[in-house]
């Protein structure tokens, strides 16, 4: 079992879920899954393919709602909230919880209007304060300095990494508390990689990110806490320096050791 | 390598092959051939006389257009909404099912009942008479099926990444549609939808039983006027004219009009195919 | 979020309105035939002879019409079939990618040239040719209209097959070189077998587009309603009689229902050969 005491007394919890299944279909991708997310901090998903942790991670802004057949049992609380109450808005979820996807997927549109795509949809037309805004989001993934001087070029004329890192400012433009990053390094050569890991401590101070990673190495440097899935349960919920030196669980330590996956 | 015989054959495909493009050819040829010299400035601004045996085809040119813009009028947003159903929101559903179904039966009706269809329901039941809101609609229903089928066709080229994007940042179900998807297919849809448009250019049978006006030589003034239309003129012409053999270079010259209307339509959705390919690369 | 529940069904309704116009069609058909049943009775419809209007006795006969029909169609397929699968097969296996380049729009362009153009051209030019080539009285004939609705059903025939063929797995081919067999005995003995089901939907589907074409059999098969099974014969299809008749006919009489049967009868075929076709494509996958 997982015990909430292994993070300090002051941790807000912002991510709650209590006794989570997850169907698609008749095929149950998640069993019972029960754990506490800290905010302000990272925590990364570690697990085989297939073991549930993208699927866990879709769940906390509702992505999974756009896949036909899919159905969750128990509950799943962000500040406190059900976010699966009949009553919660999806839009206002999502502006809480931005999401950058393995695939890095700029629209074809300028480097601008990429950013701008948030705020605007959420209703903001001056242009000053979206110059604003795209700027900050732009400094704040670190991209700025890189194309501040073509911001109307298509963004689709950028790197994989300068793509990647324009997703993230992207999301982080509507100003968002919770960032969740599906492998979003998984495609990209090791030094963007290296960019994309130093972005996200950075940001680690001012957002809660939760992460899912096949590189365990990447999880190691860079996340506070690491969760390890394996066919679709949580078998261990630990500190990361924790789980990658002395694991609890032997599932764990033949992942970790390279035993399995 | 291949062996003698095997060249002979592989020949023997190639010609077959070229006897088909030769006389695709030739038709053209003929048309543009015997039309070109009967065509003038005259004949298209003109008004017909005496039964469509002297003057010009204005009036054909005007119906045919007018038809073509009332068809699109009513074609187009219901076939990009079908196509949006389909594509965006459809699930695995027995309604589902049944709409593509209708579809696929819409593709394989004849255009003559069509025809039937419009003068028993649009002319006769809804009382518009024989008219160009009778042709349209009829028209409509008969390329319905084309501007769904290409219509989501473009719209699935878009990559899931994009709608994914887009919800992820808080965007509703329609906004992501509307700035996300639609913008990048549109090129497609319009391709379909002007191949669409240049079959019911050229079909006659729908039009025969709906608007169509032997010799009327003025232009409508509403939609609920007949009009002559360049098909079934060529019809009209070719087949009851009683001097049929006098006016045979007019016949060949509101051929080629026709020919010309249908090939550039057609010629444009190549073109804007090409432009957009360049423009939106994923 | 009342913004998207009201696009969605603005989409729903407008998805909708294809089942509609299915249900609207067979309805009308249907209804505009039904008197037909009462007055003079269904029997009348297999007489052997069309007239629909005499002084006499009027006939209406569906038999000519469908034979009429029947023979056109026979003929146009039996030149279609190798035409098109012999051309789908170059364009998609033998074709440098410079050609098919070329030769694919064209094709399209041959879809594109309405039917009325084409049966202009019969008349101008086929018609004479083949009066003279067989020394007849009349160039209009079941032969011509065969030749004009092979025009017209090469461009469906054509694209469909070659999408079948392409959708064969490249390993098929692979494997099949790889045991020593020639490029002509791969598409011969492995590719076209495997495409076999998509080709047979292909032509299934551009016949129901030959019977149901009406124009150019209209102006070049000679329109006479007699029953025959001569190709040199002038014969009159379903979709013509319609054509021609329905201009002139009083409504509400015998003759005008007695056109809905003939609607009727065309729908009712082209409906179950593309019904048929489309099962064909999804049970061997080759839906696109």
């Amino acid at each position: 079992m997982v015990e909430t005491s292994l993070f300090p007394a002051d941790t807000d919890h912002v991510i709650t879920t209590r006794q989570v299944n997850f169907f698609y279909g008749a095929v149950q991708a998640l069993f019972d899954i029960t754990m506490d997310i800290p905010g302000r901090r990272v925590t990364a998903f570690i697990g085989p393919s297939g073991c549930g942790k993208s699927t866990f991670l879709r769940i906390f802004n509702r992505m999974n709602d756009t896949i036909a057949g899919t159905r969750l049992e128990g509950e799943v609380l962000i500040n406190g909230e059900d976010i699966y109450q009949k009553s919660n808005n999806v839009v206002h979820l999502r502006r809480k919880v931005g999401m950058v996807f393995q695939k890095s997927n700029p629209f074809p549109k300028s480097i601008f209007d990429n950013v701008a795509y948030g705020p605007r949809i959420h209703g903001i037309k001056d242009k000053q304060q979206l110059a604003g805004i795209v700027e900050q989001s732009l400094m704040r993934s670190a991209l700025w300095d890189e194309v501040k001087d073509r911001l109307e070029t298509n963004a689709l004329g950028l790197s994989g990494g300068q793509q990647q890192r324009l997703c993230i400012a992207r999301a982080l433009a509507v100003g968002p508390e919770i960032l969740l990053m599906d492998e979003p390094a998984s495609a990209l050569d090791p030094k963007s990689t290296i960019r994309i890991e130093d972005l996200i401590g950075e940001l680690r101070n001012d957002y809660t990110i939760v992460i899912v990673t096949h590189n365990m190495q990447q999880a190691a440097r860079i996340s506070d806490y690491t969760a390890f899935f394996y066919e679709g349960r949580l078998v261990e919920f630990n500190a990361t320096k924790k789980i990658f030196t002395k694991p609890r669980e032997k599932q764990t330590e033949d992942y970790i050791t390279g035993r399995f996956g | 390598m291949s062996t003698g015989k095997e060249q002979v054959i592989y020949w023997l495909i190639r010609m077959v092959m070229y006897a088909i493009v030769m006389v695709i050819g030739y038709i053209i040829f003929d048309i543009v051939w015997h039309g070109l010299p009967a065509l003038s400035w005259d004949f298209i601004s003109q008004y017909p006389r005496k039964g469509g045996a002297e003057g010009g085809i204005l009036p054909a040119i005007v119906g045919t257009l007018s038809l073509l813009v009332g068809t699109i009028a009513v074609s187009l947003p219901l076939g990009i909404c079908s196509a949006i159903y389909l594509s965006e929101y459809a699930e695995q559903s027995r309604f589902t099912a049944m709409i593509r179904l209708a579809i696929i039966t819409l593709a394989g009706v004849p255009s003559i009942v069509y025809g039937l269809f419009g003068l028993g329901f649009f002319v006769l039941l809804l009382n518009f008479g024989t008219s160009i809101l009778a042709g349209c609609l009829t028209l409509a229903c008969m390329i319905l099926p084309t501007i769904i089928v290409s219509s989501e066709e473009a719209l699935r080229a878009v990559p899931s990444g994009y709608r994914d994007a887009s919800l992820a940042l808080g965007a509703t179900k329609w906004e992501t549609i509307r700035t996300n998807v639609l913008p990048y297919s549109l090129s497609g849809i319009i391709t379909g939808s002007i191949l669409g448009i240049g079959r019911a250019a050229g079909e006659t049978a729908p039009i025969l039983l709906t608007v169509a006006a032997f010799y009327l030589p003025r232009l409508p003034n509403s939609i609920f006027d007949q009009v002559m239309a360049l098909p079934y003129h060529l019809y009209i012409l070719a087949t009851q004219h009683p001097e049929a053999d006098k006016v045979l270079p007019l016949q060949y010259a509101t051929a080629l009009v026709l020919l010309l209307l249908v090939l550039g339509l057609s010629l444009g959705a190549i073109f804007i195919r090409i432009h957009f390919r360049k423009k939106y690369r994923w | 979020m009342w913004k998207d529940k009201a696009m969605r069904l603005l989409m729903v309704s407008a998805a909708s309105t294809s089942i509609c116009l299915v249900v609207l069609i067979f309805f009308f058909l249907a209804r505009e035939s039904a008197p037909f049943i009462v007055k003079p009775g269904l029997g009348a419809l297999f007489d052997t002879q069309w007239i629909p209007v005499s002084f006499i006795k009027e006939r209406f006969g569906l038999l000519p019409l469908i034979t009429g029909s029947a023979l056109v169609t026979g003929l146009s397929m039996l030149f279609t079939i190798p035409l098109s699968v012999l051309g789908a097969i170059y364009i998609a296996e033998i074709a440098s990618p410079v050609e098919r380049e070329f030769l694919k729009p064209f094709i399209e362009l041959l879809a594109s040239i309405p039917s009325v153009v084409l049966g202009f051209f019969g008349l101008m030019v086929l018609a004479p040719l083949i009066k003279h080539f067989f020394g007849l009285g009349t160039g209009l004939t079941a032969l011509t209209g065969a030749f004009l609705l092979t025009l017209m059903a090469i461009p469906t025939v054509i694209t469909l097959s070659e999408d079948a063929i392409n959708s064969v797995p490249r390993a098929y081919k692979d494997a099949s070189q790889a045991l020593g067999a020639s490029d002509l005995q791969t598409i011969f003995q492995v590719i076209i077998p495997a495409a076999l089901p998509g080709i047979i939907a292909a032509i299934m589907l551009g016949t129901g587009r030959v019977i149901g074409e009406t124009m150019a059999v209209l102006m070049v098969t000679g329109n006479s309603a007699l029953m025959t099974w001569s190709p040199l014969a002038p014969v009159r299809t379903m979709t013509a009689t319609i054509a021609a008749e329905m201009g002139e006919v009083s409504f509400g009489s015998i003759h005008y229902h007695s056109l809905f049967w003939i609607g009727l009868v065309l729908l009712a075929v082209t409906f179950i050969l593309n019904i048929i076709a489309q099962r064909v494509l999804v049970r061997y996958g080759m839906m696109k």
